[in-house]
């Protein structure tokens, strides 16, 4: 397919220089640099620059640049590391538990079970639904008089208030919302598993589970690879889900790092000081992203 | 015996996948009563729509729905009309800036959105477009575009090169190929990506609660959420009832795009 399209094509020249069209291609070009530069660069840069400043929300506040100051603060800021600590929590256990759940799902919708159409359909719905929806929705589950959970258990417990349950109640909620993408990419990469593979060790006689850890899983390896670090950088990204089920609460219990974020700008107004934390957890997701696949790359060879 | 188990797990999926939406959907049709009886019940006793006109009662849903449909189009609109160029001159023209240009997209979706909200805050300020539907829009469409440009990236190159460069060895001049050859090709694709812009658009929270302040302009997942505010029990069957109605939507377009969808992200995936 690659040497198809780079096939040297009448005047056109080979590789990635275009001779003759080059012109052509440099003022088509910039319609793509622009709206990338303008809408995605440029907020961007500008945001982490106003990490190293104490920008205020006030209209006529005086911004200066401060270095490291915010760094500074904040690590020895308790809320900052309290609000890390849970958003690791949440950051992992949803991307792990996505991942498990969407797995079987994924392996059950690839085989012929009569069920299938109904679960192929409702494990898409969540992704369609405003997450505000979702936060309302679970909530009415959740809820303490006219709630299904505490109905069916008999239980009377205030699951979004409690300090202990608060998290998982939230993860279960994560886990929901999120499988739908990792279902279908993970699906995606199954059906694209040759099935001589599957063939060749079913002549050796071996089992469904060694044929699934033999080979379908090596062969998932680079998509699952892919999804679970794209889950994870969304998941430690959350913020809408969250606020609209416990807006942090009880007691910052589930404040994430993003909610945090959202508190200190747009609500005590230090705009520097939460583009540090953006810039933190951004140095954090790099940094984990980073040892993931790097050790996923070593194992891989 | 293990097609049995199988059967259970699906099963299981079926449930946890289900009972949220069902919960949502029997809620909104109880009456007050019932909600605060002990026992649960999924089916309701004496179904009732009271609870979608209280919905409409209690808070501004058409207007905000339509400021909603409003900023949901223009970002779509706006979205695409800039990305398609860009995303045709990042599939066909690969030079090292296309490259940085379509790695950075990549690379931008690690930052979380506080980097881009409160530089957008500022500027939005700045030009006293805080607190208005244009200001709203302009952030959607910052908050869009990189899907976007991924997405129809993945279509163009699944047209093929050859077609094009055929018709303009016809002598159709490259314009008039991309007019005859790559638009009609191109057009599912495009649709798909308007649906998805809106759809990200009308289901977005954050932004909307940054931008805008006042009840006169606010989108419907802000209206939505003032239901929670004192919650009583008297209040969730609007609620229900309110947010049924603000997924319709999202759902149907999703319906529409979401076979394309797959192929897109896997198209834009594939290396070249």
């Amino acid at each position: 397919m690659t040497a198809l399209a780079e096939r040297p094509y009448g005047r056109a020249g080979g590789g990635s220089r275009r001779g003759p069209r080059s012109g052509s291609g440099f003022a088509l070009l910039l319609p793509a640099l622009v709206p990338v530069l303008v809408f995605s660069v440029g907020p961007l840069v500008y945001g982490i620059l106003l990490a190293f400043t104490d920008a205020r929300s006030g209209r006529n506040t005086e911004t200066s640049f401060v270095g490291l100051e915010n760094f500074a603060e904040l690590l020895s800021d308790g809320d900052f590391w309290e609000s890390f600590r849970i958003g690791m929590i949440w950051g992992l256990s949803v991307t792990v538990l996505q991942f498990l759940a969407s797995l079987g799902l994924a392996l059950l919708l690839n085989q012929d079970l009569r069920l299938r159409g109904v679960a192929r359909v409702l494990a898409v719905v969540p992704w369609a639904m405003p997450p505000v929806v979702v936060g309302l929705m679970w909530r009415l589950v959740y809820h303490p008089d006219a709630g299904l959970l505490n109905g069916l258990f008999g239980s009377d417990v205030d699951w979004l208030h409690d300090f202990s349950l608060a998290l998982p109640a939230v993860i279960v909620v994560g886990v929901w919302t999120g499988m739908p993408q990792t279902t279908v990419v993970l699906l995606a990469g199954l059906q694209n598993v040759p099935r001589e593979l599957y063939e060749a060790v079913s002549v050796d006689g071996a089992g469904p589970w060694r044929r699934f850890w033999n080979v379908t899983l090596p062969q998932l390896r680079p998509v699952i690879v892919a999804i679970t670090s794209l889950d994870f950088v969304w998941n430690i990204n959350q913020f809408s889900l969250v606020y609209v089920l416990t807006q942090g609460g009880p007691g910052g219990r589930t404040r994430l790092p993003m909610l945090f974020a959202y508190e200190e700008a747009f609500r005590y107004g230090f705009f520097g000081y939460a583009a540090t934390l953006g810039v933190a957890i951004t140095i954090v997701v790099l940094v984990v992203l980073g040892l993931y696949l790097w050790r996923q790359a070593r194992e891989g060879d | 015996m293990t097609r049995a188990l199988k059967y259970l797990a699906l099963l299981g999926y079926v449930v946890f996948l289900a009972f949220p939406l069902l919960w949502l959907l029997s809620t909104a049709l109880k009456t007050p009563q019932e909600m605060a009886a002990l026992d649960p019940t999924w089916i309701p006793r004496r179904p009732t729509l009271a609870n979608f006109a209280d919905a409409f009662a209690e808070q501004d849903l058409i207007g905000a729905g339509l400021r909603s449909l409003v900023v949901a189009v223009a970002t779509a609109l706006i979205t695409v009309a800039l990305a398609l160029p860009a995303a045709y001159a990042l599939a066909r023209f690969r030079g090292v800036a296309g490259k940085i240009a379509i790695g950075w997209v990549l690379v931008s979706q690690v930052f979380p959105v506080v980097l881009i909200i409160i530089p957008l805050f500022m500027v939005l300020r700045r030009l006293e477009l805080v607190n208005t539907l244009a200001g709203l829009t302009i952030v959607h469409v910052t908050f869009v575009m990189p899907f976007a440009l991924w997405m129809l990236r993945g279509y163009v190159r699944a047209v093929p090169r050859e077609l094009e460069e055929a018709a303009a060895v016809d002598g159709a001049g490259r314009l008039r190929a991309l007019a005859a050859v790559v638009a009609p090709l191109l057009a599912p694709g495009v649709v798909a990506t308007l649906l998805f812009s809106f759809i990200s658009s009308w289901n977005e929270f954050m932004f909307a609660l940054v931008i805008l302040k006042d009840p006169e302009v606010e989108t419907l997942p802000l209206t939505l959420v003032r239901f929670v505010g004192p919650e009583g029990v008297a209040r969730l069957g609007p609620l229900a009832a309110a947010s049924l109605l603000a997924t319709v939507p999202s759902l149907v377009f999703f319906a529409i795009i979401q076979r394309r969808l797959r192929s897109g992200l896997m198209a834009g995936a594939v290396k070249g």
